[in-house]
C-alpha cells in the first residue's frame, strides 16, 4: 500500500520533469530577441482596448454551483457502488433514494431556469 | 518466472539484485528501480506521442481527401522530428502582461496530467505501473489536472480570446464531468472494484461494452467533451477565438499543448478499452483453450492493448473530423438536460439489474443487461421524437406556412 503511493509520488516527479526537459534545451538553443510589438497582445492586428482580467459572465458561476452540488453527491456514490454485492436489497434502494433526491435536485433547477444559458 | 511470461517483474528483479549487490540498502534500491521503471514507461509514452502525431495528420488528411505528410522518410515517417526540431529552435515570446509564473507552469501541467494517467495504464496482465485500487477516481482527478492546466493557460495569457477559451473550458468541464463520473459507476458496479487491473480481469468472459453499451456511449461522449476535442471543442474554436486558450504559446510551450491533446485522446481510448472492451484480456474465454495459451503472453496483450486503444483513439479522430462545433448553449443543454438525467436512470437500472440478476449464469444476466440497455436507449429515441414533434406543431401553430401560390 505504502509503496504505492510511492510510486505515484516518483511518477508525479518524472511526469513534471520530462516535460521540464525540452523547454530547457529550447531557452539554451532558441532566439532570444524580444521588442514590444512582438511582446504585445495578439487580437487579429488590432490593438487591445482596456484591462483583460474583467468580470466575466454570472452564468458560469450558476452552472459551477450547479456541478458542485452534483459532483460530491457522486463521489458519495463509490462507496456504495463498489460495496453493491455485499449489501441487501435494501441498501441498495437506499442507494437509490439517494439517486432520486439527485433528480430533484436537477428537477428543481431546472424549473428555476439554472439550466438556461442567456 | 521467465523473461517471456513476466518481462517487468524479470528486469525488475533482476536490477534490484544488481543493486543490493552494489551493498545500496533495500529501500533505496527499490526506489532506483521504479525511477528506472518509470523513466522507461513515460519514454515510451513519448515515443508513442511522436507516431501519433504522424498518425493524426495521416489520418485528417485522408478524411479531408489529401495525402497528409508524405515529403521526408517513407510515407512521411520522419516528419513529426523534423517538427519537434522546429518547435525546439523557435523563439520562446512571453506577451507582455502575461503572469509568468503561471503562463510558464500551464504547458508543464498539461502534459504532466496525461503522462499521470499512465502509471495506472495497464498495458498487459503484469505490465503496468501500479495498481490503484482507487484507479478510477484517480482518472477523474487527473481530468481535472488538465482542465486547470487550461484555465492557467488562459488566464495568464493576458489575452482575451485566450480568457475566453478558458471560460468556456470551466463550463465544458464542470458540464461533462457529471455524466463521466457517473458512467465510471458502471463499471465499478460490474466488477465490483475501481482498480483498472480488476474491471480488465472482470471481463475476461464477456466485454462490458456488451453489458452496458449506453454506458459506453455516454463514456465515448464525455470523454471526448473532457478532450475538448470537436465537436465540444469551444476552448479552441478557431473560427471565432482564433486559438482559444494556448493562443499566445510559441516554441515547445505549444508543443506540448499539441502533443498533450494527442496522448490525451489516446490515453482515453486506452481508457475505453480498459472499462468497456476488456482491455489486454477480453477474448471471450478463448485464452483457457491450450491452442490459445499464447494469448496470455505479456508482448500479446501489450499489443491487443494497443490495438484497442487505437481503435478507440480512431473513434475520437472519426468524430473529431466529421462533426461540426457546437454552441455553448447546445452544450450545456444536451449535457444537463439529456445527458446527466440519462446517465442516473443508467446508473439505477444497472444497479437493481445487477443486484437481481448477478446469482443467475453469466449467459443470462450478460442477456438481461444488455435488453435493459436497449430498452433504456428505445424509449430515450422514443422520448426524443415525440418531444420534436410536439416541438415542430407548436412552431407551426405560431406560424402557419404560407401557402405557395
Amino acid at each position: 500500500m505504502q509503496n504505492e503511493w510511492l510510486y505515484v509520488g516518483l511518477f508525479l516527479i518524472i511526469g513534471i520533469v520530462v516535460p521540464i526537459v525540452p523547454l530547457l534545451i529550447a531557452r539554451f538553443i532558441s532566439p532570444r530577441k524580444p521588442n514590444p510589438i512582438k511582446q504585445s497582445t495578439y487580437e487579429c492586428g488590432i490593438e487591445t482596448v482596456g484591462d483583460t482580467w474583467v468580470q466575466f459572465k454570472a452564468q458560469y458561476y450558476i452552472f459551477a454551483l450547479v456541478f458542485l452540488v452534483f459532483d460530491v453527491e457522486t463521489v458519495f456514490l463509490f462507496p456504495w457502488a463498489l460495496s453493491l454485492n455485499l449489501l441487501p436489497l435494501f441498501a441498495v434502494l437506499e442507494g437509490l433514494l439517494f439517486i432520486g433526491i439527485l433528480v430533484v435536485g436537477l428537477v428543481y433547477a431546472w424549473r428555476k431556469g439554472m439550466l438556461e444559458w442567456v | 518466472m521467465s523473461f517471456w511470461n513476466d518481462p517487468i517483474n524479470f528486469l525488475a528483479d533482476w536490477l534490484n539484485g544488481v543493486l543490493t549487490g552494489w551493498g545500496l540498502p533495500a529501500g533505496w534500491a527499490t526506489v532506483l528501480v521504479y525511477l528506472v521503471g518509470i523513466t522507461v514507461l513515460v519514454v515510451f509514452a513519448m515515443v508513442l506521442d511522436i507516431g501519433l502525431v504522424w498518425v493524426e495528420r495521416k489520418v485528417v488528411a485522408r478524411f479531408q481527401d489529401r495525402l497528409g505528410p508524405n515529403r521526408l522518410g517513407p510515407f512521411g515517417l520522419i516528419q513529426p522530428f523534423a517538427d519537434i526540431i522546429k518547435m525546439v529552435i523557435k523563439e520562446d515570446i512571453t506577451p507582455a502582461g502575461a503572469d509568468k509564473v503561471l503562463y510558464n507552469i500551464a504547458p508543464v501541467l498539461s502534459a504532466a496530467s496525461v503522462i499521470m494517467l499512465w502509471a495506472i495504464l495497464p498495458l498487459a496482465a503484469n505490465i503496468y505501473g501500479v495498481d490503484l485500487n482507487v484507479g478510477l477516481l484517480y482518472v477523474v482527478a487527473m481530468g481535472a489536472l488538465g482542465t486547470l492546466a487550461v484555465i492557467m493557460a488562459g488566464w495568464a495569457s493576458n489575452n482575451k480570446y485566450a480568457l475566453l477559451g478558458a471560460f468556456r473550458m470551466v463550463a465544458n468541464m464542470v458540464a461533462y464531468e457529471i455524466p463521466m463520473v457517473i458512467v465510471l459507476l458502471i463499471p465499478t458496479i460490474l466488477a465490483g472494484t475501481m482498480s483498472v487491473i480488476g474491471i480488465t480481469e472482470a471481463q475476461r468472459d464477456i466485454w462490458f461494452a456488451l453489458l452496458s453499451p449506453l454506458g459506453l456511449i455516454i463514456f465515448m461522449i464525455s470523454a471526448i467533451a473532457e478532450l475538448g476535442r470537436s465537436p465540444f471543442d469551444l476552448n479552441e474554436a478557431e473560427s471565432e477565438i482564433v486559438a482559444g486558450f494556448h493562443i499566445e504559446y510559441t516554441g515547445m510551450k505549444f508543443g506540448w499543448f499539441y502533443a498533450g491533446e494527442l496522448l490525451h485522446a489516446f490515453t482515453f481510448g486506452g481508457f475505453a478499452a480498459i472499462l468497456f472492451f476488456g482491455g489486454y484480456a477480453g477474448f471471450f474465454g478463448l485464452e483457457k483453450l491450450p491452442a490459445f495459451a499464447w494469448l496470455n503472453l505479456p508482448l500479446v496483450q501489450a499489443f491487443f492493448f494497443i490495438l484497442k486503444a487505437m481503435l478507440g483513439y480512431w473513434v475520437i479522430m472519426w468524430v473529431k473530423y466529421s462533426m461540426p462545433r457546437i454552441r455553448i448553449d447546445h452544450m450545456l443543454a444536451f449535457n444537463w438536460k439529456f445527458l446527466v438525467p440519462l446517465s442516473l436512470i443508467l446508473l439505477a437500472a444497472t444497479a437493481i439489474l445487477h443486484k437481481i440478476l448477478v446469482v443467475l449464469p453469466t449467459w443470462q444476466y450478460a442477456l438481461g443487461m444488455f435488453v435493459a440497455n436497449i430498452v433504456i436507449i428505445t424509449a430515450t429515441i422514443e422520448i426524443l421524437r415525440s418531444y420534436g414533434r410536439r416541438q415542430r406543431l407548436a412552431e407551426q401553430r405560431l406560424s402557419p406556412q404560407p401557402v405557395e401560390n
